[in-house]
């Protein structure tokens, strides 16, 4: 257990407010101050909230004195991904196009959060709105890998990543559309999960791919992750896609307990070649496999036959989804507007001007695949792809209890590495049928490579299975995880 | 499968409401066709009978009851407009030449 507060767990965090070991001001002080030192070189954050935390925690501090309960999370610090929309603080979804915009509202995980006590200590960077793997496409500032700081913290929650992984905040919450969560995550060294979709409201979530976004937590453990999980959950009638179902304690399955358990083992995920898997990184996944053996887990090899199809699968229905949810972005109730002569011309300039270059790529994709006459051949042959998809993996789990993969084809890479933007897609290659089936997935820490970057292990649940996926994670997590290693790149850490 | 032109690319971007300069073109005309390119294989798998997916987890339509909610002020919902006339958002004419 750590004895300073910048990396103690969200559970530990959480006790020691409760019991009156640390006050949640003095608390957010020490976590704020260390933010003003670190992340001038980091970069994780796009604004803090220095005075929303104070006022929180002192509240806290207030209630404990009282002997009153101030919620699971009292005193916990979260760091939130810039597309999560936050009452009277500046969100912009790392696009110009909302520079300066001030939400009138919370998004429903923030008011979760909220209420159970956490302490939000800023907005954390993303590519713009949500599009990109590197962080590199955020139309404000670099975010810099905390274990390497000549490479990208991966994304597009890198800021939420980063942030999590270099001490300055004890969790975080992303959004995962292709892998935007467990990616990062994978790269910065720390647990992240994407829940099955509908586990948590998206109400206030700035849309990319609505049939594909979800929130979810970033934390330094599989039990934080799950606590955090565990708090932002549940149907919200203000979102229709949200699912009435009860949530089950997340909290409580991170027991490491794998005896029993069936893990297959995607064949086409590890085949020579798939994906230019790095070899330091299947030789982790080799070793992580190997002690679940050793715990009483058993694998099997299975095969998700149309895994190939997910990456074009993806690539056109995501684009086809934000090309329609960003027309919402017109300057004319809100945002950016240019100065123009008659409405059409409006839209366009206002648009051109506040997009940059992989939105506006995405907006043209996605426009080229809904235009009239192509429908069929793109958008809906995308969404058949999604039910080949989706069967492989209802097929692959009458066998198994979870899948477990490699999140990522290599560790991160240097800014600028993946020059055109198909390069950047295939990077994402692990995390995408994951969300294209619905189905949770997490990563989580199996190690360092020879230069001392993070690898991740990814798994992937039943549809509402995201407790056996949680076990097996924490089992993971004790056998091969990172344990009590920092990264050494920044800020003295 | 495409290799986009330039009139192409300026149609889509209509389409879009984007306006390109003309470097930003060029360069989607390149970028946009490797990338359809590349996924050019999908129009050769056979998907005769597949339903598409439409939602990731099946479910039904969810209905409500028809009850007023609070919602937010008008005042709270306009206060990020860039154009205001008391409660009315101002925009120039649809017509190119008119009054706003």
């Amino acid at each position: 257990m750590s004895t300073s507060p910048e990396f103690w767990t969200v559970a530990d965090t959480a006790k020691r407010v409760a019991a009156g070991e640390i006050g949640a001001v003095r608390l957010v002080d020490t976590m704020l101050s260390r933010i003003t030192n670190v992340d001038r070189e980091l970069g994780a954050f796009l604004a803090t909230d220095g005075e929303g935390a104070r006022r929180d925690a002192a509240e806290i501090d207030r209630k404990r004195t009282a002997g009153q309960f101030a919620g699971p999370l009292a005193g916990v610090t979260i760091a939130l991904k810039d597309n999560l929309v936050t009452k009277g603080v500046a969100t912009t979804a790392g696009s110009k196009i909302l520079q300066g915009w001030i939400p009138p509202y919370d998004a429903t995980v923030v008011e979760k959060l909220r209420s159970a006590g956490a302490l939000i200590v800023g907005k954390t960077n993303l590519d713009e709105f949500g599009m990109g793997s590197s962080t590199e496409r955020s139309a404000y500032k670099k975010t810099r890998n905390p274990w390497d700081t000549s490479r990208v913290p991966g994304g597009s929650s890198g800021g939420s990543a980063a942030a999590v992984a270099a001490g300055l905040a004890a969790g975080s919450l992303g959004t995962d559309t292709g892998g935007s969560i467990r990616q990062p995550a994978a790269f910065c060294g720390v647990v992240g999960i994407k829940p099955t979709y509908g586990r948590v409201s998206r109400y206030g979530v700035i849309a990319f791919a609505s049939s594909l976004d979800q929130v979810g937590p970033i934390a330094r453990t599989v039990q934080d992750a799950a606590i955090l999980l565990q708090v932002i959950s549940g149907h919200d009638p203000r979102d229709s896609t949200s699912l009435d179902l009860p949530i089950p304690a997340f909290a409580e399955a991170a027991t490491g307990d794998v005896k029993g358990m069936k893990i297959g083992l995607p064949k086409e995920y590890f085949q020579p070649g798939s994906g230019s898997l790095d070899s330091e990184v299947r030789t982790a996944l080799e070793r992580t496999i190997k002690a679940l053996h050793d715990k009483g887990a058993t694998t099997v090899e299975v095969s998700l036959p149309h895994t190939s199809l997910a990456l074009p699968a993806y690539y056109i229905v995501a684009p086809a989804e934000a090309s329609s949810n960003l027309s919402r972005y017109d300057g004319i109730r809100y945002g950016k507007r240019a100065e123009a002569s008659d409405l059409l011309d409006l839209y366009c300039k206002s648009r051109g001007a506040g997009f940059g270059p992989e939105v506006k790529r995405r907006i043209m994709l996605g426009t080229y695949a809904l235009r009239s006459g192509y429908y069929d051949a793109y958008y809906k042959k995308a969404q058949q792809i999604r039910t080949l998809i989706k069967n492989d993996f209802d097929e692959a789990f009458t066998k198994v209890d979870v899948l477990l993969t490699p999140t990522t084809p290599t560790s991160a890479f240097r800014f600028n590495a993946r020059a055109t933007p198909l390069d950047m897609y295939l990077g994402d290659i692990f995390t995408l049928a994951c969300n294209l089936a619905g189905l949770p997935g997490m990563s989580v820490p199996v190690g360092l490579t020879a230069d001392g970057l993070p690898i991740g292990a990814q798994l992937i649940g039943k549809a509402l299975d995201e407790v056996t996926m949680i076990r097996a994670g924490s089992a993971i997590e004790a056998l091969g995880g990172l344990g009590d290693k920092r990264p050494s790149g920044i800020g003295g850490i | 499968m495409p290799t986009l032109t330039r009139k192409e690319v300026e149609e889509i971007a209509l389409l879009a409401r984007l306006h390109l300069e003309s470097e930003e073109v060029e360069a989607m005309q390149g970028e946009l066709g490797a990338i359809l390119e590349h996924f050019s294989g999908i129009a050769s798998v056979d998907t005769t009978d597949v339903v598409p997916m439409t939602h990731a987890v099946p479910m039904d339509l969810p209905l409500r009851n028809d009850v007023v909610l609070p919602s937010l002020p008008t005042d709270e919902a306009l206060r990020g407009t860039p154009k205001r006339d008391g409660d009315l958002i101002v925009v120039p004419a649809i017509l190119p030449g008119g009054p706003e």
